[in-house]
C-alpha cells in the first residue's frame, strides 16, 4: 500500500509539472502547505493509516509532520506552541539535510550532464 | 512586400499555440509513479527496521526522514539523482529524498564560490520556499488550533 | 566608403576579408554530427581549470589566440577585440581580454553575439578605423546552466522545446586583404517580443526577431532566399526553424533548401537526448566557423546569411513576469562568387 499511495502522490505532482506553468520548486511548496492544511484537519490522517510510508515519504508528509507537531505543542505549552511546534516536530530531517548537504558538497563536485 | 507586423503576430500566436510539442504524459505519470512507490517502500523498510529494533512509534518518522535524507544527499553526491530525476521527474521531486536533492545540489554547485557564501549561503535557494511556507502555515494553524481547539 | 541601404542594412564595399578562424568545442559536440568541422575538441569539459567559468574563459582564451595565429599574425597586430558571452558581466569575455594585449570593446547580445560582434567588426574596418579585427564568443553548458537555471546535480526533467546551451568557443579575424570568405552586408536587428514567458521555450521565443531581421535584409537588400546557398540562424532549435519558416512565408518569402539552424545541426536530439537542439553564443559560432565556412572554402557555399539570435532575458526579469524578448543580426559572407 505504501507503493500505491505513494505513487498516487507522486503522478499527481507529475500531473502539475507537465501540464501547469509550475515550477517543480512551487510544486514543492504546494504540497508542503496542503500537506499542513490536511494534517491539521485530520483527512492526511487517513492517507497515512492507509499508506503508511506512502504518506509520510513524499512532501506532503513533511507538511503533516509539521501540523502534527504544532497541534501537540499547542495541547501541551498553549499559544507559544505555534511557533515552537513546527520546528521540533521536523528538526530531525531538516537538521539532516543541512548537516549531510553541508558534507555532500564538502566530498563531492558537480558534474557535467551528458 | 507590405505585409503588417500584426499580420505576423496573429500566425505566430496560432502557431504557439498548436504546434509546441507537449510532453509524453503517461509515460512520465508511469515512471513517476513506480519510481516514487518504490522510494516509499524503501522508507516503509527501514520504518520497519527501526520499529524492530524498538524505537517508539512516535519517534519512528523523525528516524526515517533522517536517514532517507541521509540517502537523498549521497546519491546527490555520486551525481545519480539527476539521472533519476530526469526518467522519474515528480517521483524523484516529491519523496524526502528530492527535498534532500533539493538541497544538496546547490550546496555542491556553489561550491566554488567559497564555504560561506557559496555553499552555506546557497544551500536554500531551492529548498528555502519549502520551509518558509511549511513552517509558516503551520505557525497559522497553531494559532487557529489555539484558538479554535478542535 | 560603405552605405546605408534600406532601414537596417549596411554595405560594406571593402569587403573585410575572414583570415583566420579557430573553434574549441566540449566533448558532447564533438559526438555530434558536424565534429568534422571542429578545430578542437574538449575531452574534459572543464578543461583543467577550478571551475565552469574559467573553463569557458579558457576556452575563449584559445579560440582567438589561435584564430589570430591562424591569420599569421600576432596579438599587437590585431587592433580590437570585439567579444562577449552569457555570464553576468561578461566575465569569460573580459578574463579572456585580461590574458590579451589587445583593445577590447565587449558586447552583449545573448546567443546573437556572434553575428553581432561581425557586425560592429566590419563597420569599423570599412571605416577605414582598423587594420585587423578580432570577433569572438564563447558558451559553456554548466557555467550557463548555473546561472540561468537549476544547478547540474538537481534531478529535474527538460522539457521538449528546451535546447542544450553548447560547450564552446570560436573566434573570426577580419583582415583587409586575401583571396578567402569576406564580408558584404550587415543587418542589424531590433528587439522583438511576442509575449513568450516559457524560458523553456527560447526559440520560439526568439523566432520573431528572426523573421524580422531576415524579412527586413531581404527588403532593403533586394534579395530573396534563394541568392544565397545557406542562411543560417543561430539557435533557434527545430521548432523555432519551423516557425521562422512558416512566418516568413506570409512575406512570400520561401526559405526551403535554403536555410538550417545552427542549433538544430549541432546535435543528435536521439542519440544526445538535447531536446529541440543546440543554443548559447558558442552555437552560431562555433558552426559558423566550423560547417559554415570550412564549406566556403570547400566551395559549396559561395553566399551564406549568418544570422545568429539572442534571447535578451535575465534571470531576474523572468521571476518578475517578463517575457523574453529577441534579437537577431545577419552577415552576409561571399567567397568564389566573382
Amino acid at each position: 500500500m505504501a507503493f500505491v499511495v505513494g505513487g498516487i502522490i507522486c503522478v499527481i505532482g507529475q500531473i502539475l509539472m507537465d501540464t501547469t506553468k509550475l515550477t517543480p520548486a512551487r510544486i514543492l511548496v504546494v504540497f508542503v502547505t496542503a500537506g499542513v492544511i490536511l494534517g491539521a484537519c485530520g483527512i492526511y490522517d487517513v492517507i497515512i493509516k492507509y499508506g503508511k510510508a506512502g504518506g509520510t515519504i513524499p512532501l506532503p508528509g513533511f507538511g503533516y509532520s509539521l501540523a502534527k507537531s504544532v497541534m501537540k505543542e499547542v495541547d501541551e505549552f498553549g499559544l507559544i506552541g505555534a511557533f515552537t511546534g513546527g520546528i521540533k516536530g521536523t528538526a530531525g530531517g531538516i537538521t539532516a539535510a543541512i548537516f549531510f548537504g553541508y558534507i555532500m558538497a564538502l566530498i563531492f563536485n558537480p558534474k557535467t550532464k551528458e | 512586400m507590405k505585409v503588417e507586423e500584426k499580420t505576423i503576430r496573429k500566425k505566430f500566436d496560432k502557431l504557439n499555440s498548436d504546434s509546441i510539442p507537449k510532453p509524453n504524459l503517461l509515460l512520465h505519470c508511469f515512471n513517476a509513479f513506480w519510481v516514487g512507490g518504490l522510494i516509499c517502500i524503501i522508507g516503509q523498510f527501514i520504518s520497519d527496521v527501526f520499529s524492530g529494533m524498538g524505537v517508539p512509534k512516535d519517534e519512528l518518522g523523525t528516524y526515517v526522514s533522517i536517514v532517507m535524507v541521509f540517502l537523498g544527499a549521497v546519491f546527490t553526491g555520486i551525481g545519480v539523482y539527476d539521472k533519476l530525476g530526469d526518467f522519474a521527474g515528480a517521483g524523484s521531486v516529491v519523496p524526502i529524498t528530492g527535498f534532500a536533492n533539493s538541497i544538496v545540489s546547490p550546496a555542491m554547485e556553489f561550491k566554488k564560490e567559497g564555504f560561506v557564501f557559496g555553499v552555506a549561503a546557497k544551500m536554500f535557494t531551492i529548498a528555502g520556499p519549502v520551509l518558509v511556507y511549511g513552517i509558516g502555515s503551520s505557525v497559522i494553524i497553531g494559532i487557529l488550533y489555539y484558538f479554535l481547539r478542535w | 566608403m560603405g552605405k546605408r541601404i534600406g532601414a537596417q542594412t549596411v554595405e560594406i564595399e571593402s569587403k573585410p576579408r575572414i583570415i583566420g578562424t579557430y573553434n574549441i568545442v566540449g566533448p558532447k559536440e564533438g559526438q555530434g554530427p558536424l565534429k568534422e568541422y571542429f578545430d578542437d575538441i574538449l575531452e574534459d569539459d572543464l578543461n583543467g581549470a577550478e571551475s565552469f567559468e574559467k573553463a569557458e574563459t579558457s576556452l575563449l582564451y584559445t579560440a582567438i589566440s589561435e584564430s589570430i595565429k591562424k591569420a599569421k599574425l600576432k596579438e599587437v597586430d590585431i587592433n580590437y577585440l570585439l567579444a562577449g558571452d552569457l555570464l553576468n558581466q561578461l566575465s569569460s569575455s573580459c578574463f579572456a581580454a585580461r590574458d590579451l594585449n589587445i583593445p577590447f570593446i565587449g558586447l552583449y547580445g545573448a546567443c546573437s553575439t556572434m553575428a553581432e560582434s561581425l557586425s560592429v567588426g566590419s563597420m569599423i574596418m570599412e571605416g577605414g578605423l582598423a587594420n585587423y579585427v578580432v570577433a569572438a564568443t564563447s558558451s559553456h553548458f554548466s557555467s550557463a546552466e548555473r546561472q540561468f537555471r537549476l544547478p547540474l546535480e538537481m534531478g529535474s526533467q527538460r522539457a521538449p522545446t528546451a535546447q542544450w546551451t553548447v560547450t564552446g568557443a570560436g573566434a573570426m579575424v577580419l583582415g583587409r586583404k586575401g583571396n578567402l570568405p569576406y564580408i558584404t552586408h550587415v543587418t542589424t536587428g531590433k528587439v522583438k517580443d511576442y509575449g513568450i514567458i516559457d524560458v523553456n521555450n527560447m526559440g520560439v521565443a526568439m523566432a520573431p526577431a528572426a523573421v524580422d531581421t531576415i524579412k527586413q535584409h531581404f527588403m532593403d537588400t533586394g534579395r530573396k532566399p534563394s541568392d544565397y546557398d545557406m542562411i543560417a540562424t543561430g539557435d533557434l532549435g527545430v521548432i523555432g526553424r519551423e516557425f521562422t519558416e512558416k512566418l516568413l512565408l506570409e512575406y512570400k518569402y520561401d526559405m526551403k533548401g535554403h536555410y538550417m539552424d545552427c542549433g538544430e545541426k549541432i546535435f543528435d536530439p536521439l542519440k544526445q537526448g538535447t531536446n529541440a537542439g543546440g543554443s548559447g553564443c558558442g552555437c552560431s559560432a562555433v558552426v559558423a566557423t566550423g560547417y559554415l565556412l570550412k564549406n566556403m572554402l570547400k566551395g559549396k557555399f559561395k553566399r551564406i546569411l549568418l544570422v545568429s539570435t539572442g534571447a535578451l532575458l535575465s534571470s531576474t526579469s523572468s521571476l518578475q513576469g517578463e517575457t523574453i524578448p529577441g534579437i537577431a543580426h545577419a552577415v552576409s559572407i561571399e567567397f568564389g562568387g566573382e
